[in-house]
């Protein structure tokens, strides 16, 4: 078989292994229901870098250095490691940006969501409801003629590699223990499992979901698009795994007040994840594959990872972000805004091809 | 000749929905230009799927699916 991850078995398999490690990652110190969670980490690293200032929330998270190296190491031996770009880059920027804001006005990624959802926190729900909302009204754009244009070959291949050595940068950083430098040390760091696990958690993620293709925004596009099942089995094994795996050590939850990282604002949640979800589907991926597809060389998903690093300092510095004690005070009109632009932007990209 | 659908450099899915038109308009034969392995994972899973028979050969940087049904 040429690629035994890209079958039902594989995607089915990759959905389970990555559902363990994020289950056994929480265990070993990650926050809860945070195995893995590709905008709260991002956010964590951007404030460690210093683009926000809450202590609590800042640490160069080694499972983003992972994923990122991971997928290179991966497409690299499988010849899949190419420099692109160029395919509306500025717009992709800021559809990362708003992935973010919405992403924090929600209080996790999709990954988050489904890991949420997995740890009993009901609230989840009201998140995959709006993003099946983006999704599905981002799909509509998509079935219709929307794109951001082509991508092509860079002329040499050195942007390709900024993100991964950005990446071995970062990882240079953490262990020398970068994170402990910043004005908020000790136990204002955020919580986190020890640098290596989290490293080697990061690595294999990278490497599967290289191969597998798993993408927790494609899983629901698909259905939309060509109603097909094969991402969702990776996700549904994703996340039943962690259910299980959360049941046996302990970590299943259930109910919607007083979840780890989370907030019952059930409109904001419905409505920050739709935000999100438009602005993956229009970027052609979730968090997690933006990171895999940079570390293949892609600048366009590089681009949207930067926009993702802004948003989590814009975020946190004009008060975007909600908490466990609700929205933050401009939470609502950002995520407001950010549709907007998403819409804009659907609809000045979307031009009808004969058929 | 068969009418040709240039899926090169498109971000996903719309290699897979430019693929899907063209089932949808009943071209039996077409061919299809791609160069990602995920577009050709994907597009080679829809044809497969809507029974078409796939004959697979490379030119310069990109794979061409000669696809009938």
């Amino acid at each position: 078989m040429k690629n035994f991850f890209a079958s039902r078995p594989g995607i089915i398999a990759s959905g389970l292994i990555i559902g363990a490690i994020a289950v056994v990652l929480q265990k070993l110190g990650n926050p809860g229901n945070m195995g893995f969670c590709m905008a709260c980490f991002e956010r964590d690293t951007a404030g460690a870098l210093g683009l926000h200032s809450v202590g609590k929330l800042q640490y160069v998270r080694p499972e983003i250095i992972g994923i990122i190296i991971g997928s290179m190491l991966v497409s690299l031996t499988h010849g899949e490691f190419r420099s692109r770009g160029g395919s509306s880059s500025v717009v992709r920027f800021f559809l990362g940006m708003f992935a973010m804001i919405g992403a924090l006005v929600f209080l996790g990624c999709p990954w988050r969501a489904f890991l949420r959802l997995a740890g009993g926190d009901w609230n989840a729900v009201l998140g995959i409801v709006g993003l099946v909302i983006g999704v599905g009204v981002g799909a509509q754009f998509l079935k219709r003629g929307f794109s951001l244009g082509r991508a092509r070959p860079t002329e040499g291949s050195a942007s390709g590699w900024m993100l991964p050595v950005a990446a071995a940068a970062l990882l240079a950083l953490a262990v020398a223990g970068f994170s402990k430098l910043g004005p908020d040390v000790g136990d204002k760091m955020a919580p986190h499992a020890p640098l290596w696990i989290s490293l080697v958690g990061g690595l294999i993620v990278g490497g599967l979901a290289q191969r597998s293709r798993f993408c927790t925004m494609g899983a629901l596009r698909d259905l939309f698009i060509v109603r097909d099942m094969h991402l969702l089995l990776g996700i549904v094994a994703f996340t039943v795994t962690a259910f299980v795996l959360n049941l046996v050590l302990g970590q299943f939850h259930a109910g919607f007040v007083g979840q780890p990282a989370a907030h019952n604002q059930h409109i904001w949640n419905v409505l920050g994840m739709a935000l999100s979800g438009l602005c993956f589907v229009l970027a052609g991926g979730c968090p997690g594959r933006q990171l895999i597809l940079a570390g293949e060389g892609d600048n366009d998903s590089a681009v949207f990872v930067l926009g993702m690093f802004a948003g989590a300092g814009v975020a946190h510095n004009f008060g975007l972000t909600s908490s466990g004690k609700g929205v933050g005070v401009f939470g609502p009109t950002a995520t407001i805004i950010g549709i907007i632009f998403c819409l804009v932007v659907a609809m000045v990209m979307t031009k009808r091809r004969p058929a | 000749m068969s009418k040709q659908i240039d899926t090169r450099g498109l971000s996903c899915p719309q290699p897979v929905v430019l693929v899907m038109r063209e089932i949808q308009a009943g071209t039996h034969s077409f061919t299809v230009l791609l160069d990602s392995e995920v577009a050709q994972e994907n597009v080679r899973r829809l044809l497969e799927s809507k029974g078409y028979t796939i004959n697979q050969s490379e030119s310069d940087d990109s794979v061409v699916y000669e696809t009938s049904k």
